[in-house]
């Protein structure tokens, strides 16, 4: 289980990746936020922005349309 | 870290979504972004609850009462249709749950944009300093505009 969630589902472009964002900003270091999204083009653009931003993504999952991203803070 | 310079000529809805959308995005990922507001583009950061001292002039005064008050009152830069069309597309961005560009201002702020006005077009307009949001970081001149724009990697003029 991740220490936070953040829903983003019905949000479509830019808003999972921005909501993500922000979110990850608040958090502390070494704390893992999940992300739950059901905009397609968000499973590339979310993963690629925080590796970018030096986090890691320890799991992303796909059921029925809706996508599951884990994030672990590390700066 | 890349840059970026967008100049925020328009005062239309759909056209300052898209300078806001550019810069938060480019912010987000860490660019250095800087946002100018000038002529038209100055309606967006006019602060429909700050009261300005009285304009005396007659241009001043038409400027004051024709432009936007502000991010909520912006139009479509097409199919206005009489404020249908701009309701209508107000309706549906906030049915696709996305920020007006009022949130859109305070978001960018967030991010780490710069924004900055541009004192010339606010000479002509009349519109003065007190009636700007406090968003904005600094008012300035071409000069430095072109400052920050000579070593930017993206340049747009919208």
């Amino acid at each position: 289980m991740a220490d936070e969630t953040l829903d983003c589902k019905g949000l479509i472009c830019p808003r999972p990746l921005f909501e993500t964002l922000k979110r990850l900003k608040k958090m502390d270091v070494g704390k893992t936020l999940e992300v739950i999204f059901d905009y397609p083009l968000s499973k590339e653009e979310i993963p690629e922005t925080v590796r970018k931003q030096g986090h890691e993504v320890i799991s992303m999952t796909e059921e029925n349309g809706v996508w599951r991203i884990t994030i672990r803070k590390m700066k | 870290m890349p840059k970026a310079t967008i100049v925020l000529f328009s005062g239309d809805l759909d056209r300052a979504f898209a300078a806001f959308l550019i810069a938060s995005r480019a912010a987000a990922e860490g660019w250095d972004v800087v946002l100018l507001f000038t002529f038209w583009g100055l309606s967006v950061i006019r602060d429909p609850n700050k009261k300005a001292p009285q304009r005396k002039e007659f241009a001043p005064r038409m400027f004051d009462m024709m432009m936007p008050k502000g991010a909520d009152d912006l139009r479509l830069s097409r199919m206005h249709m009489l404020g249908l069309g701009t309701s209508m597309v107000k309706k549906r961005m906030s049915a696709k749950r996305l920020l007006t560009i009022r949130e859109m201002i305070k978001e960018a702020k967030e991010f780490g944009v710069r924004f900055y006005a541009c004192t010339v077009p606010m000479e002509i307009m009349g519109i003065q300093r007190e009636e700007i949001i406090d968003e904005v970081d600094e008012f300035c001149s071409v000069g430095k505009y072109l400052e920050e724009a000579k070593d930017a990697d993206v340049n747009l003029f919208i």
